[in-house]
C-alpha cells in the first residue's frame, strides 16, 4: 500500500511499488486526464505535478510519491478555470487535443516560478512536450496570454 | 451569392436520392438524451435522426466524422445549424452511431470513414439539404399552428416569426406539438440558405470539444473504462508475416492477475485484470517465431534503392494513372532533357495516443470502443475476427488523439477482439505500447520516383513523364477500391496529374510490394509526388532564368485560383525581399480540391547541413470555407507535419525488422524548431468545399528544397532532408 495526495484527496494505493504512477492515476484512480504517450519520459503527455514539480509519471514509480503531493489536470484548478486553461480556450489551441493535459501542467509549473516568461523562456521550458498536431505556436500564445493575465 | 454546388456535381434527380440516403429525421418533443437514445438504436427501415428539437428548445445534431483534431465535431453540425437556423448556443452535439445507412461518407461509398480529406467535401452538400429541410418542416408546423400562409414566416435563432402579426414561437415550443411528415420536403441545392446570410458557416465560432481537452474531460479510446474491464496485450512477432512456433508462458502466467494467455497467428496475447500486471506478463513472454515471411528480406536501403533501378528502367511498365500527348516521343525528340530520381523514406504517424481499443464480445454481439476513423470497417473487421455479422457490432467512436490515416485500419480493434472473445461478457482494452506503435505502423510507402522533363530550345517544357515505383496501399486496405481502379492506387500515386499546362505528360505508377504493410499518412502520396515535381519545376525555372512564382503562373493560365493563391503567398513573404543568411522557396498543390501555395524561410548550417524552417507564409483557397478560423488552424498543423515529415522523420528496416522504436530515436517537431506561420484563407464561395487536412503538408518539403536550391544550387532528391544527406549533397 502507498499513500499520498492526489489533487488533495489521501489515497491508498494497493498496486506494487514498481508500478508507474501514471497507471496507477489513469487506470487504479480513474483520473484519465493525464494520458500516456511513449512511457519513457520523452513526449510529457503524463506530466503532473508531484510536491509542485513538474513530473513524468509515466517514469515515476508508485512508491516514489508515497506521502507526496500530486496533482493532475483534474486538480489543477477547482472549475477548470486556471488562467492558462482559460487562455487555452481564449487561444483554441488544441486539436487532437490528447498533449494537451501534459502542456497544461508543464505551462502551469513555469508560470509557477517565472510569472513573466520571454517567448525563448517558454519555448526551452515547453521542447519536452511533444505535440503532433503542431499547435505550438497556439501554445506559446495562450502562454503569453496567461502570464499578462489577459 | 448563389449556391452551387460544382466538385460534386448532381443531377436534381440524383441529389434526391442522395438525400434520400442520408435522410433527415426531425424528431420531436424528444431531449438530446432521446437522440442519443435513437442514435444507439436505429430503427429498422426508418432514418436515424440527425436532429433532434426538444421541448427545452435545445437543438441536438449528430456529428458524422471521426474527430482527430481537425474540427469536424464542430464545423459538420454548424452547417445543420445555419441552414435550419438553430441558435447555437442551444446545440448540442452528439457523436454519431455506427449507421453507416444513416451517417456515412457517399465519398466513401456510404461507409462511415474519416480520411483523405473527404470530410466537408462528403458531408456539406447533405448537411446543407438536412438543415434546409428541418427549418422548411418548422416552418410548415408553425404555418399550420398559426393557420398562416408558409411565405409570410421566416426564422429567427430557434424561432419562427410572423412578422405580420409580430408572433414569434420557438423551436422548442413547435416540437412539443408539431408532427413529423411523412416525407421531407424536396431541397435543392438554390434553396440553401445564401451565403451573405449565414450565421455560421464562413464565419468562425469556438470549437465543441476544446474546453474539454483542456480540463481532462475529453475521453479518447484509451480512456474507456467500461465495467468489469479486464486489459489485454500482444507480444507481436518481430517481422511482419512471422507466427508464434513455441511459446513458454509459465512466467507469464505466474504474474499477479494474470487471467490468461492467447496464441494469435501474429503473436501471443496476455490478459490481466491490472494495465501493469498485463504489461508485465507481455514482457514476461518468451516465444520462439517462425522466420518464413517475405519480409524478412525487407532492408529499406536496399529496397529504395531498387525502386529507383525501377523507375529508370523504362523497359518496367507500370500502370499509366494519367496521360495526355505522347510525352515520350517529345522527350526523346526534345533539345535537352532532365532526369531526376527521388527517393521518399518510410514515415509513421506517431499518433500521441497509441494505438488501442476495448472491445467486449456477448455471443454473437459485438462491442467496441475505438479512437477510430473507421466505424464501418471497425465493423466489418470485428465481426469478422469474433465469428459474427457488422450488424451485430456497435462501435462507440471516441474522440482520437491523433489520425493521420493511422486509425483507419482495424488492427488496434482486431487485437481488443481477439483477446475480448476468450472472456466473454468481460470487456477487453489492449493498449499498445509506444514501441508496438512505431514498430508495427502501416506507414507512408517507401518510394522511388523518376521524373524527366524534355525542354525545347527555349527551355520550355515539351514533355513531362514521372514514374512513381513502391508497395500498394489499397491492394491490402481496400482490395475492391484496388481493383475497381485496375492497377491504379490512388493514395500513392495521389499529386501525380498534372496541375500545370504541359502539352505532353504521362505519369506512372509500377508496384512492387515486398511483405511489409504500408498505409495512408496525412497527405500520402502527394507527399513526395508534388516534392518531386515542384522542386524540379525550379530547376527549370531556373535554367529559364525564371522566378519560380512567374513560371508557376505562367504554366497555370488555366487556373486563376491557383494563381492567385501563388501570388498571394508571394506577397505575403515578401518574395523578392533578399535576406541576409536567409533564402525562401515556394511550392504549390491543388490535391483535394483546395489551391494551397506556401513560402518558408529557411537558414541553413553548411557544415552540418542542418535546415532551420524560421517562417512560413501560405495562401489557401478551399473553395467554401466552412469555418476558416479552423482552414488556418489545419494548414498550420499541417506545416508543422510537414516539416517534421521532412526534416528528421525516419523509419528505416532492416532483416524486416523496424529499427526506431519511440521519440528518441523516431524524432518530431518540438517548440524550439516550430516555425512562425502566417496562413491566408481565400474562400472562392461559388465553388463547392475542397478538403483541408492534409493540404498544408505537401507543399512543405518542395519549398524547403526549393529555399536550399536557391541557397546553393543544390538540389534535394532524398527524403527526410536529414543534415547527413544535406551535407553530401552540398558536397556533391
Amino acid at each position: 500500500m502507498t499513500a499520498f495526495t492526489i489533487n488533495g484527496r489521501r489515497v491508498d494505493v494497493k498496486a506494487d511499488g514498481d508500478t508507474p504512477l501514471l497507471w496507477v492515476i489513469r487506470e487504479h484512480l480513474k483520473l484519465t486526464g493525464t494520458k500516456f504517450g511513449c512511457g519513457i519520459a520523452q513526449c510529457g503527455a503524463c506530466t503532473v505535478h508531484v510536491n509542485g514539480e513538474p513530473t513524468r509519471s509515466c517514469s515515476t514509480p508508485l512508491k516514489d510519491v508515497a506521502n507526496k503531493r500530486v496533482i493532475t489536470i483534474e486538480g489543477l484548478s477547482p472549475k477548470g478555470d486556471h488562467p492558462l486553461q482559460k487562455a487555452w480556450i481564449a487561444e483554441q489551441v488544441p486539436q487532437c487535443g490528447y498533449c494537451q493535459s501534459g502542456q497544461i501542467m508543464t505551462a502551469a509549473a513555469l508560470l509557477a516560478k517565472n510569472k513573466k516568461p520571454s517567448r525563448d523562456e517558454i519555448k526551452a521550458h515547453m521542447n519536452g512536450n511533444i505535440c503532433r498536431c503542431g499547435t505550438y505556436n497556439g501554445i506559446v500564445r495562450a502562454i503569453e496570454r496567461a502570464a499578462k493575465g489577459a | 451569392m448563389r449556391n452551387r454546388i460544382k466538385a460534386i456535381p448532381l443531377s436534381r434527380r440524383s441529389f434526391m436520392i442522395t438525400a434520400g440516403g442520408f435522410s433527415a429525421a426531425v424528431a420531436f418533443g424528444g431531449t438530446a438524451s432521446t437522440a442519443l437514445a435513437q442514435a444507439a438504436k436505429p430503427k429498422p427501415f426508418s432514418p436515424s435522426a440527425w436532429v433532434t428539437i426538444g421541448a427545452d428548445n435545445i437543438v441536438t445534431i449528430v456529428s458524422p466524422a471521426s474527430e482527430m483534431g481537425q474540427g469536424v465535431m464542430t464545423s459538420m453540425p454548424a452547417i445543420v445549424a445555419d441552414d435550419m437556423d438553430a441558435d447555437w448556443k442551444n446545440v448540442r452535439v452528439v457523436q454519431a452511431p455506427s449507421d453507416a445507412k444513416s451517417f456515412g461518407n457517399r465519398l466513401f461509398g456510404g461507409a462511415m470513414i474519416t480520411g483523405a480529406s473527404r470530410t466537408t467535401q462528403g458531408y456539406y452538400p447533405v448537411l446543407r439539404t438536412v438543415g434546409t429541410q428541418v427549418r422548411q418542416v418548422l416552418l410548415a408546423a408553425a404555418a399550420e399552428q398559426w393557420k398562416v400562409p408558409v411565405g409570410e414566416l421566416s426564422t429567427e435563432p430557434s424561432m419562427v416569426v410572423h412578422a405580420k402579426t409580430k408572433r414569434k414561437i420557438s423551436y422548442g415550443a413547435l416540437a412539443a406539438k408539431a408532427k413529423v411528415p411523412e416525407k421531407l420536403p424536396e431541397v435543392k441545392p438554390a434553396d440553401w440558405k445564401p451565403f451573405d446570410k449565414c450565421r455560421y458557416i464562413g464565419k468562425d465560432i469556438p470549437r465543441v470539444d476544446v474546453p474539454g481537452k483542456t480540463n481532462g474531460k475529453a475521453i479518447f479510446g484509451i480512456d474507456v473504462q467500461p465495467p468489469g474491464m479486464l486489459y489485454g496485450a500482444i507480444l507481436r512477432a518481430p517481422v511482419e508475416g512471422e507466427r508464434p512456433e513455441r511459446v513458454d508462458d509459465a512466467a507469464a502466467k505466474a504474474v499477479k492477475g494474470v487471467i490468461g494467455v492467447v496464441w494469435l497467428t501474429y503473436g501471443v496475447g496476455v490478459i490481466a485484470d491490472t494495465v501493469e500486471g498485463v504489461m508485465k506478463a507481455k514482457a514476461a513472454l518468451k516465444v520462439e517465431w517462425s522466420t518464413s515471411a517475405k519480409a524478412r528480406a525487407y532492408d529499406s536501403d536496399k529496397v529504395g534503392q531498387e525502386y529507383l533501378a525501377t523507375a529508370r528502367d523504362l523497359t518496367k511498365k507500370g500502370v499509366d494513372v494519367e496521360k495526355h500527348g505522347d510525352p515520350d516521343a517529345a522527350i526523346a525528340g526534345a533539345a535537352k532533357a532532365i532526369t531526376a530520381e527521388y527517393l521518399s523514406e518510410h514515415v509513421t504517424h506517431a499518433c500521441m495516443e497509441p494505438m488501442n481499443a476495448t472491445a467486449k464480445v456477448d455471443g454473437k454481439k459485438v462491442e467496441v470502443w475505438a479512437p477510430s476513423q473507421s466505424p464501418t470497417l471497425t465493423q466489418v473487421f470485428a465481426a469478422r475476427t469474433a465469428g459474427t455479422t457488422p450488424p451485430n457490432v456497435t462501435v462507440h467512436t471516441t474522440l482520437l488523439g491523433g489520425g493521420f490515416g493511422r486509425r483507419a485500419d482495424w488492427d488496434f480493434t482486431v487485437d481488443a477482439v481477439n483477446l475480448a472473445k476468450t472472456v466473454p461478457g468481460r470487456p477487453v482494452k489492449v493498449i499498445w505500447s509506444r514501441e508496438d506503435d512505431i514498430r508495427y505502423t502501416k506507414g507512408r510507402p517507401l518510394i522511388g520516383q523518376q521524373v524527366a522533363v524534355g525542354l525545347d530550345a527555349n527551355n520550355n517544357i515539351v514533355g513531362w513523364r514521372h514514374r512513381v515505383v513502391g508497395c500498394s496501399i489499397y491492394a491490402r486496405f481496400s482490395p475492391a477500391a484496388y481493383e475497381a481502379g485496375k492497377g491504379k492506387d490512388p493514395p500513392v500515386h495521389e499529386g501525380v496529374e498534372f496541375q500545370y499546362a504541359f502539352p505532353a505528360a504521362r505519369s506512372e505508377f509500377i508496384r512492387d510490394d515486398r511483405g511489409v504493410s504500408v498505409h495512408v499518412w496525412r497527405s500520402v502520396g502527394s507527399g513526395y509526388t508534388k516534392f518531386a515535381q515542384e522542386t524540379l519545376l525550379d530547376e527549370v525555372a531556373k535554367l529559364r532564368n525564371q522566378d519560380p512564382v512567374a513560371f508557376r503562373v505562367s504554366l497555370l493560365g488555366k487556373s486563376p485560383r491557383a494563381a492567385a493563391v501563388i501570388q498571394e503567398a508571394a506577397k505575403m513573404a515578401d518574395w523578392s525581399k533578399k535576406r541576409e543568411g536567409r533564402a525562401l522557396g515556394i511550392a504549390y498543390s491543388d490535391t483535394w480540391n483546395t489551391h494551397c501555395a506556401m513560402v518558408v524561410e529557411i537558414s541553413l548550417d553548411r557544415a552540418s547541413g542542418e535546415i532551420k524552417v524560421h517562417k512560413v507564409w501560405s495562401a489557401v483557397d478551399p473553395g467554401v470555407a466552412v469555418q476558416p478560423a479552423n482552414v488556418a488552424a489545419q494548414i498550420e498543423s499541417a506545416v508543422m507535419y510537414g516539416i517534421s515529415g521532412c526534416l528528421t522523420e525516419q523509419l528505416s528496416y532492416k532483416n524486416g525488422e523496424p529499427q526506431q522504436s519511440n521519440f528518441h530515436d523516431y524524432q518530431v517537431l518540438r517548440m524550439q524548431d516550430a516555425p512562425e506561420v502566417q496562413v491566408k484563407v481565400m474562400p472562392t464561395w461559388k465553388d463547392a468545399p475542397g478538403g483541408i487536412g492534409e493540404v498544408g503538408t505537401p507543399p512543405v518539403a518542395p519549398a524547403i528544397a526549393n529555399a536550399v536550391f536557391a541557397m546553393t544550387g543544390k538540389s534535394l532528391r532524398h527524403l527526410p532532408m536529414t543534415p547527413a544527406r544535406v551535407a553530401a549533397a552540398l558536397k556533391a
